[in-house]
């Protein structure tokens, strides 16, 4: 019966009583309960995950009740690892569980969207016109162009439908790519590692067209360009768990708890184990109160604090009483501190050069094979010159002498390299090492010592092909660049409390942190390390990486954990966490995403070069060459401005370039065809002699513009996007906040490689399409937006770095309101694309460019100096001294039908990854079997079919050795050859193992060990970067072949940054020429400006989330200490400005004991989309927390064709860093809201 | 003019009444977790001891007083000597203690919910009308007594309690007892209806939990097993 009349039966539900009055028996019904009980029940539940840039890739079960997602919790069911580990639960936060909001929000997008404007001229242009001609006929009238582009992130989107966007796509690529080339279409997908396939869908679409796949992990400054310097890795890292292994950790600038959640219980259960824990962060963050030690140096001076500790670690463990035996085992074996470097003059003063190679020698040591690239030691039990095993020369055109075995390459014999020759010299030299710590800064703390660090070096004398040089070992120079005395005199340290660089009493004026403390950490850290082989960690966050001079920051902590012998060894090394770059099953992955089954190479750009030349930040750039070049050098032979060092790296091949030519690479085909050439002879010729040129040097011209541009998985203009005003107004050519004059106008140094145009061009993009779930920021600026699948809605796979296993996003529900999987979308487009192509494309050659490539052979282009074709001093050789060239055919009235097949490269040239390569045929035919094949007449019968999301991953799935077995083994057999010794063992024991989809919907699955990566997956260690490298004596993939605490390129010891030194941050000048000027009555305060991540939200999502604005509070906040509010007249929660000459955001002041004085704190992907009233500086809405920044790129990271610095995609390349920035930031006199109409500036309409 | 009154006094009190328990019913069967008083207490505390128990006790006994004055068979009260006219100076009297008190409680409440930020943005616009109309309705009962002065003895009451007696019997023309009673008392009964009409869409729903059997339960409440 009802419940309610249950309830009512008062009279006789009471049956007997007990213990006198205190108890009694009733009859009552407790059906009514059952009411609570259906609360929590639901009708099934689906593993998935959350797609978002967390790095936490944590498996969550779905509840799905009545064909709804209602809630989500964390799954518990990972594989056990070993019986010495802490399980891996649970793993999930507070973001992931507030997720299932989205699905059903005010939010989300339900329906394909267009840009009000641009569907009311396209449906007029329809009228009379077929798709290709109405786009023409929009873009090609500055009028029409001008009218939607100015309007964009004002509103006016209007319900569209798929057919009719697919169209609109269509056509204009078509018209795009027939007129101004195929590389004028650009794609911006973030971390495939979050979900693969949805990466994929886009990048292969975009690859099959000849579009560009943009980078992301450089350009989001989360990757760490040291990494590829010292070990020729892009970022390899130990799994979490492996912080359990560990004794003694560093948390320097990770803000575990908070942004390492699902992770952190390892951490807490180390500490239980005895573990002891430091962190190094500047505020008073969730990490700082677990530790044992807590040291805060100002902010971006950690790169002095970690020289300090360098200094007291070199000094007592590898030269004094404390001296390691162990350490120096292992730097003999697995640094390049025995390796010798030239010592040349460079004026008049002695300075180390490039590493000594074989083709030093008149007789280049009898290497035929690239002498050029083969570096040299002494030995000492001979005390003659050895040429060991294992540098770049014998990676590539030899086979069998690429490892690391101490052994002399010429005869096989044993040899113990000598780290240093103090005991053996010839003499002993004054060599000038380059100071930084003395440039002036207005927040920043500098010492007065010269420019230029003399310190004697013992040396030996060569005669070499070019005369007698002097040379010395990296172990010498580097003590001496340490300043520590060796009993050869000179200018350096006696004692830790000496005011020389770079001791601990050095650094306490530049860091502020105690000398005892910075001793007694380095001390205990190191002698862990000693006692147990290694066991001592640094886990780092983005936040050292965010800075300019960012590699100093990471080189010196990395020299701290090599000189320790911690890297490769388990519960040892760099734990760089930031970004889920670690995509397990990458070499599958590949051949799907850049189409390599179809065609070869792809089109990749990195981001940081693109947008800073296409957003026309360089207009802007205010940091001179000459202020971070090295004093060693003569500024006179170093010209230009940065964006001259990026145009002369992409033509000596170095960088990649998007657009590529400014002609159309369908065209330089054409014409090479007509003049009877070879197109790569042809282009060759005509690069030289000036009538093709490099879209680079000219961006503002409009045939060098990026056109169309996708946004998929990403919040490119309200999270990454550094430079976010300059976006709006050159890219997009809508309302901005740039307050800054370009360089035209306020007279500054002009480039001298680029075509200076007085005006900038503005609205650069003809159609910027948006595929997303919510209506995110990146959204409100699109002309067309995509509503795609939840991440409960499509089936994908994620991995991560931070555990060892592979697991699916899945398909709970079906996509709701109209939206569609990623994959879905770019497949009707493709369909379009194909149809509307016919009578404007067929098939079709073009010229793709590519530049050489780390893990190729072109990593060995340019050996011992740099040189410009363009200026006569070589000769343009592509994949030399110039890019790589090469032709490839496009099909583009079937790209769709590629799309949805596997192409037959995949049989015809294989497969392979970072430098090996193998057969794929047996792959292909299971996956032939497993998806059956295209019965279709035409060009892909026969082959397998790629239909569906799921079908896609089985391709990811079956051709990476990391989920097939198989191919694991094939794979370490082709590294073998390479190394000469065999190392299958690592896989053979999984070779019958293939991982299926429906595999890791069962259960997360552990992954196959591969040689793709520099760990291993195994049942007795925790996965640990560099393991291999250390226990299967794999060389790293360096020049020579070890770690490198050297960099001896050309620009590095241009810049300065031969070894590790400390660098203050750059002066962004963004703050004097607008200081008092746009003043609003009250006391203003200048602070640093940092963006470390939040507790509400990682990355581009949550920023929205109803039930993470509860928790934080409710909109854009700025934290700053309570001595700058006071200064400033702010209390807590004031409506507060922050602005500089790039732009100005509105926010409100978190005032906290937690900040240090100085700096603020604004949480990285603040969006403005909620709570964010207008700005008085700009009259506009206030901005997203890269409003106030700009990206300004180092020239160190253009460095191309040099073994590890050498490009390769999300690899190498420059980084867009931010934190050097100050903001000016006062109290708001006046919040508006700006609720009233458009004062539309362009037109006279006003948006719809 | 007569079929208003017929309407309002003969067949609007079956509708509200009706809608009152099958939506009771409904709203605990389908709805379990929305069955709740909605307190905002936790919000803001201040003054809510005294604010919501002098509401709660005055609101309390007027019910309860309404309930034996408008029902009470006029034998039984004769019986135990009690006149018309004494019963309703009784009623008046303790109407208009009563009443005080929680016009005081409840205009602090109602200040309280138009001001408090933070209980306006967590209640819902019923709570707002249901409070509102509460105090309307108290204000009218108050503005009777003076009404009530004017004739002592107790006729008026007598034609009250007979319509209520006859409705709550389903006697035929119980409306007709109250055609020519003053224009107030039409209007409180009126109200007093409508708030049965939107008890259960209401936080109201929580008078009949109020559990007040807590206080003298048993320390120990078992069931056999099945």
């Amino acid at each position: 019966m009802s419940h309610f009349v249950d309830r009512l039966t008062f009279f006789k539900k009471n049956l007997e009583n007990f213990s006198g009055d205190h108890g009694v028996v009733t009859n009552e019904s407790r059906a009514w309960e059952d009411g609570y009980r259906k609360r929590w029940q639901h009708d099934k539940i689906v593993r998935s995950t959350h797609g978002t840039n967390c790095t936490g890739s944590c498996s969550w079960k779905v509840y799905v009740k009545g064909g709804i997602v209602t809630w989500e919790t964390q799954q518990t069911d990972y594989p056990r690892t070993r019986p010495d580990l802490p399980n891996h639960e649970p793993r999930g936060c507070q973001r992931g569980a507030s997720y299932s909001w989205y699905l059903y929000s005010g939010n989300r997008l339900k329906y394909p969207m267009v840009r009000g404007r641009l569907l009311r001229l396209w449906r007029e242009a329809r009228k009379s016109a077929g798709p290709v001609e109405a786009w023409k006929a929009i873009v090609e009238n500055p009028e029409k162009a001008r009218s939607y582009k100015s309007v964009r992130g004002l509103g006016g989107f209007v319900r569209s439908s798929w057919d009719e966007v697919n169209e609109i796509v269509a056509a204009a690529n078509i018209y795009t790519a027939k007129t101004y080339g195929p590389d004028r279409v650009i794609g911006f997908s973030p971390i495939p590692a979050m979900s693969m396939v949805s990466y994929a869908a886009g990048s292969r679409y975009l690859s099959l067209m000849g579009g560009v796949c943009m980078s992301f992990y450089d350009w989001y400054c989360d990757l760490p360009p040291a990494s590829p310097m010292i070990w020729g890795e892009q970022t390899d890292v130990p799994e979490s768990a492996d912080w359990y292994n560990s004794n003694f950790i560093i948390m320097w600038g990770s803000n575990v708890p908070q942004t390492r959640t699902p992770d952190a219980h390892f951490m807490t259960e180390v500490r239980y184990k005895g573990a002891k824990t430091v962190v190094v962060c500047p505020d008073y963050s969730e990490a700082s109160k677990f530790a044992d030690i807590w040291l805060h140096p100002q902010q971006g001076t950690d790169a002095a604090l970690a020289m300090a500790m360098g200094h007291v670690i070199f000094k007592e463990f590898h030269l004094g009483e404390r001296k390691s035996q162990y350490f120096e085992d292992y730097c003999r074996q697995y640094s390049d501190m025995p390796m010798l470097v030239r010592l040349v003059k460079e004026g008049d003063r002695l300075v180390p050069e490039r590493f000594l190679r074989a083709a030093d020698f008149a007789d280049g040591l009898g290497q035929a094979n690239n002498p050029d690239w083969k570096t040299l030691a002494y030995d000492e039990v001979t005390g003659e010159l050895t040429l060991p095993n294992g540098s770049v020369g014998f990676r590539w055109g030899e086979k069998g002498k690429w490892n690391i075995e101490e052994r002399d390459a010429r005869d096989g014999r044993e040899i113990k390299m000598r780290l240093s020759l103090l005991d053996s010299k010839d003499d002993v030299a004054e060599v000038a090492f380059p100071y930084f710590g003395h440039i002036p800064h207005e927040h920043f703390k500098n010492t007065g010592h010269d420019e230029i660090l003399r310190r004697n070096v013992p040396v030996k004398k060569l005669a070499l092909k070019d005369g007698e040089v002097l040379v010395a070992t990296v172990f010498d120079l580097m003590a001496a660049n340490y300043g520590i005395d060796r009993g050869l005199g000179g200018d350096v340290a006696k004692s830790f409390e000496d005011d020389v660089p770079y001791t601990p009493a050095w650094q306490e004026r530049i860091t502020g942190v105690k000398a005892a403390d910075v001793i007694t950490v380095a001390r205990q850290f190191a002698e862990n390390a000693d006692r147990t082989r290694g066991r001592s960690m640094v886990i780092i966050g983005a936040a050292m990486n965010h800075w300019y001079h960012m590699d100093m920051n990471y080189r010196g902590i990395i020299n701290m954990l090599v000189m320790c012998g911690c890297v490769g060894q388990s519960g040892g090394g760099w734990a760089h966490y930031v970004g889920q770059e670690k995509l397990r099953p990458q070499t599958g992955w590949t051949a799907l995403a850049f189409a390599l089954d179809w065609n070869r190479p792809p089109r990749h750009m990195n981001s940081t070069s693109f947008f800073y030349a296409h957003t026309s930040q360089w207009r802007h750039e205010k940091l001179s060459v000459k202020e971070i070049l090295s004093p060693t050098v003569d500024p006179a032979k170093w010209s230009g401005s940065l964006i001259d060092y990026n145009v002369r790296s992409e033509r000596m091949g170095w960088l990649p370039s998007a657009p590529q030519l400014q002609t159309n690479p369908l065209q330089v085909v054409r014409d090479a065809a007509a003049a009877g050439k070879d197109p790569v002879a042809y282009a060759v010729e005509n690069l030289k002699n000036g009538n093709l040129r490099m879209s680079c040097e000219d961006p503002d011209n409009p045939l060098n513009f990026p056109r169309n541009m996708f946004v998929w998985r990403s919040n490119l203009l309200g999270s990454s996007g550094k430079g976010h005003e300059y976006f709006l107004k050159y890219l997009l050519g809508t309302q901005h906040g740039v307050q800054g004059k370009d360089l035209g106008e306020t007279g500054g140094e002009k480039p001298e490689e680029v075509v200076w145009h007085d005006k900038g061009a503005e609205g650069k993009l003809d159609l910027l399409v948006t595929l997303d779930f919510r209506m995110s920021t990146t959204c409100l600026y699109s002309d067309i937006v995509l509503p795609t699948a939840t991440w409960y809605e499509k089936n994908d796979l994620n991995t991560s770095d931070m555990h060892p296993f592979i697991h699916p996003l899945s398909q709970a529900v079906d996509p709701a309101w109209e939206a569609r999987s990623d994959w879905e979308i770019y497949k009707g487009i493709a369909r379009s694309f194909s149809a509307l192509a016919v009578g404007h494309l067929g098939v079709e050659k073009e010229l793709v460019l590519t530049p050489t490539l780390h893990d190729t052979p072109t990593e060995l282009a340019q050996p011992l100096d740099v040189r410009d074709w363009k200026k006569g001093e070589c000769e343009p050789v592509p994949g030399k001294t110039m890019p790589s060239m090469a032709v490839v055919e496009r099909d583009y009235p079937n790209l769709y039908k590629r799309f949805t097949s596997l192409g037959p490269l995949m049989t015809k040239v294989g497969n392979g990854g970072k430098g090996i390569a193998w057969n794929t045929d047996e792959e292909v035919k299971n996956l032939g079997d497993l998806n059956r094949v295209v019965t279709e007449d035409g060009p892909t019968k026969g082959l397998p079919r790629i239909e569906t999301d799921i079908e896609a991953a089985e391709v990811v799935l079956m051709l990476a050795p990391e989920t097939n077995g198989h191919v694991a083994v094939k794979a370490w057999k082709a590294l073998s050859e390479a190394t000469g010794r065999d190392h299958t063992h690592l896989a053979l024991h999984r070779e019958d193992e293939k991982i299926r989809y429906r595999d890791v919907q069962a259960q997360p699955r552990k992954i196959i060990s591969s040689p793709t990566w520099s760990g291993l997956e195994s049942e007795k260690v925790s996965y640990n970067a560099g393991y291999t490298n250390v226990h299967e004596l794999i060389p790293w993939r360096t020049l020579t072949g070890r770690q490198q605490f050297y960099q001896d390129h050309k620009w590095m010891r241009g810049f300065g940054e031969g070894f590790c030194v400390y660098r203050p941050p750059i002066n962004t000048k963004t703050i004097s020429p607008i200081i008092g000027k746009k003043g609003n009555g009250n006391p203003e305060v200048v602070l640093n400006f940092i963006t470390p991540h939040q507790k509400w939200g990682i990355h581009s999502t949550y920023s929205d989330n109803l039930l993470m604005l509860t928790l934080s509070r409710g909109g854009p906040i700025i934290w700053m200490s309570e001595k700058d509010a006071a200064k400033a007249g702010i209390e807590d929660n004031d409506w507060i400005e922050c602005y500089n000459l790039n732009g100005a955001i509105a926010a409100r002041a978190v005032v906290s004991q937690r900040v240090n004085e100085g700096m603020c704190l604004m949480y990285h992907a603040q969006e403005k989309l909620v709570n964010t009233p207008g700005s008085e500086v700009t009259g506009f809405r206030g901005g997203i927390h890269n409003s106030v920044t700009r990206a300004c790129p180092k020239p160190t990271h253009m460095i191309g064709g040099y073994a590890q610095q050498s490009y390769g995609f999300n690899y190498y390349g420059t980084v867009g860093s931010n934190r050097d920035e100050f903001v000016i930031i006062r109290k708001m006199k006046k919040v508006d809201w700006l609720e009233g109409r458009l004062k539309e500036t362009f037109g006279t309409e006003a948006a719809e | 003019m007569t079929y208003l009154n017929e309407f309002f006094f003969g067949i609007y009190p079956y509708i509200a009444g009706g809608v009152f328990l099958i939506g009771s019913v409904v709203r605990f069967d389908y709805q379990p977790y929305s069955w709740r008083s909605g307190s905002s207490q936790m919000l803001r505390k201040k003054n809510m001891v005294l604010a919501s128990n002098l509401f709660h006790v005055g609101v309390l006994l007027l019910f309860f007083g309404h309930f034996f004055g408008l029902l009470t068979p006029k034998e039984v009260y004769h019986a135990f000597g009690l006149s018309a006219s004494t019963k309703q100076a009784l009623a008046m009297a303790a109407g208009g203690v009563f009443g005080v008190l929680c016009f005081i409680g409840m205009t602090m409440l109602v200040v309280r919910r138009l001001t408090d930020a933070r209980v306006r943005a967590a209640g819902s616009g019923m709570d707002t009308f249901i409070l509102l109309l509460l105090y309307v309705q108290l204000i009218l009962g108050l503005l009777s007594i003076p009404v009530s002065a004017g004739h002592m003895d107790g006729s008026v009451m007598m034609q009250l309690a007979t319509w209520a007696q006859m409705t709550v019997t389903f006697q035929a023309g119980a409306a007709a007892h109250v055609a020519d009673v003053h224009w107030l008392y039409k209007m409180h009964i009126f109200l007093g209806l409508t708030m049965f009409l939107l008890f259960p869409f209401s936080r109201l729903v929580h008078i009949w939990s109020a559990p007040i059997w807590y206080l003298a339960r048993s320390y120990q409440i078992v069931r056999r097993r099945a």
